[in-house]
């Protein structure tokens, strides 16, 4: 086989497509899986630091063991190996009276919704002519809300299949809150289908770009690097991104962007919302009863589900790849690089939010978080709707 | 290779199907019925209905079962016992399953409609979105509202029913 024609056959057009997709997927899929371990050690070291401790900083390459004479402590970095080694070399243990199948089922599920997610939210522009993103679908917002919809099923599933009372108020409680709080989910991210007229997330992002973060409520028109050398039209496009349309919109987009925010924490668990895992009242939850690497997919699961939460609130809301000024993939690798680069650094900075809120703020009880999904979020969400409606309508004619 | 997916998951939905009958715990029948949605919607991609689909997880899959799940699991039913075939009833049923498929596949073969291979949609194609969105607040805009306005007075009797205090 000589190469030109092995080189040929890679360039095909569907032939091209199926081996970038299987490319991209095996290297996001890697990339989300060190991020998420990376995450549980910021979320030990943040923990720590708000908590005035120091956290882990002793775990890392045991020179003792070798026959050194002192450890390299490495920052507390071997705990990101430690502990997964941990968790896999405990005993697998099944209790008597669980229903087998559905206890071996309950991890898989909990960790395929996240990882589905991934599959439609654009990481970055473009690199080498290739589309940075793995399926671009015309209705990718809704594809991310029916998959998710479906990560309710593993929780519900482990707390039933254990066979147990704790699992089991954990499973019905976050089904419960799952279904209520989706609604303000699905409810906030309507006005910006009004807004931007589309449902694929590549083109929200691409609205994103020509007229700001849908967060931000002045954006620059036509802003470049060129005019940074010509201040004259530098001047004429800074005034002319001033828009009475941008300010108005920009209330029901804040209203939309905090629902949103505060129903991701809600739908994955996360502190001040993790009613179904309360420790005090519930043991650990629906994952009580598991142990070893099942344990280990349901951690896995609520990092990765954190992770997809805040690609998508970045894709939507603070402009996904993009940055002021810097172009994207089609004007060279390198700044196509940085544009995956940029998303990656937004949803970390998202991630931190996150656990920075954990350690934060105290637990709901669970009145108050139904109370709080029903008669805050819902009825804001539906009239955020019309008045999102009313200004466009106003503003255009 | 759109046909062989469409062969694939028909072939899945049905097996699924069958399961909601056959299998005696509710939570694998409920679990069943979902993963049928699921190839359904599965059905509906690659039949190009992108939308359709996805909306077909997110309502029935994402939500509905969810529902029937969670009662369910509620009631904590047992598994049903495995009864004895009655072999009259099993024949007589098999009899009218197959009298009824035969009688489909004869209609089917014999309207001229669906002999007639539709033509693959060329030109550039509006996102199903917009063209379902069109239909029903365009189209179909007064049917539309009259199902809203009975899904209303539905949800309002629901909610005056359950409010009223026994005596």
């Amino acid at each position: 086989m000589d190469t030109a024609l092995i080189l040929h056959f890679l360039t095909t057009p569907l032939v091209f497509l199926i081996w970038t997709t299987f490319l991209k997927t095996f290297i996001l899929l890697n990339v989300v899986l060190g991020v998420v371990s990376v995450t549980v050690f910021a979320e030990r070291k943040v923990s720590a630091f708000i908590q005035d401790r120091i956290g882990p900083n002793r775990v890392g390459i045991p020179m003792t063991l070798l026959g050194g004479k002192k450890d390299i402590p490495l920052w507390g970095l071997g705990q990101m190996i430690a502990d997964p080694v941990k968790l896999l070399t405990k005993e697998n243990f099944v209790p008597a009276g669980v229903n087998k199948f559905f206890f071996w089922l309950a991890p898989k599920l909990v960790l395929l919704p996240p990882l589905l997610v991934l599959a439609v939210l654009p990481f970055g522009s473009s690199l080498f002519g290739v589309e940075m993103t793995i399926a671009n679908i015309n209705v990718g917002v809704l594809f991310i809300f029916a998959v998710t919809s479906l990560s309710v099923y593993g929780i519900t599933i482990a707390g039933w299949a254990s066979n147990s009372k704790f699992p089991f108020i954990g499973g019905i409680r976050s089904s419960s809150q799952m279904i209520s709080y989706e609604l303000s989910l699905g409810l906030s991210i309507i006005p910006i289908f009004m807004v931007c007229g589309t449902l694929n997330i590549n083109e929200i992002v691409d609205w994103q770009i020509k007229n700001g973060w849908l967060v931000a409520p002045y954006w620059p028109h036509g802003f470049s690097l060129d005019q940074l050398l010509h201040p004259k039209d530098l001047i004429h496009s800074l005034i002319a991104g001033v828009s009475l349309e941008r300010f108005l919109l920009w209330i029901p987009m804040m209203v939309s962007f905090v629902i949103f925010l505060v129903s991701i924490f809600a739908e994955t668990n996360r502190l001040p919302f993790d009613l179904p895992e309360a420790e005090q009242e519930l043991v650990g939850g629906y994952h009580t009863e598991y142990s070893s690497m099942n344990f280990a997919s349901f951690f896995l699961g609520e990092y990765a589900a954190m992770f997809a939460g805040s690609g998508a609130i970045v894709s939507i809301f603070l402009g996904g790849w993009s940055l002021p000024i810097i172009p994207d993939g089609s004007h060279g690798w390198f700044w196509g690089l940085v544009n995956i680069g940029a998303w990656f650094a937004k949803v970390s900075v998202i991630l931190l939010f996150m656990i920075w809120i954990r350690w934060t703020l105290p637990r709901f009880r669970y009145d108050q978080l139904m109370k709080l999904g029903w008669l805050g979020f819902f009825p804001i969400a539906l009239f955020n709707i019309f008045l999102t409606a009313i200004i466009l309508a106003v503003v255009h004619h | 290779m759109l046909l062989a997916a469409f062969w694939f998951f028909a072939t899945l939905m049905l097996l699924f199907g069958v399961s909601v009958v056959l299998l005696r715990n509710p939570v694998s029948c409920a679990m069943s019925l979902v993963m049928s949605f699921i190839c359904l919607a599965a059905l509906y991609v690659t039949l190009d209905a992108t939308f359709i689909g996805v909306i077909q997880v997110l309502v029935y899959a994402g939500a509905v079962m969810v529902l029937f799940l969670f009662i369910i699991m509620l009631l904590d039913l047992r598994e049903e016992k495995s009864r004895r075939l009655n072999f009259g009833v099993t024949l007589g049923g098999v009899l009218v399953v197959a009298a009824f498929l035969s009688i489909m596949t004869q209609v089917i073969l014999s309207t001229p409609a669906f002999a007639i291979p539709t033509p693959t949609i060329a030109g550039p194609q509006l996102s199903d979105v917009k063209m379902i969105g069109m239909t029903l607040f365009h189209s179909f805009r007064l049917p539309f509202e009259v199902i809203g306005v009975l899904l209303l007075s539905a949800t309002v009797g629901v909610v005056v029913l359950s409010r009223r205090t026994l005596r």
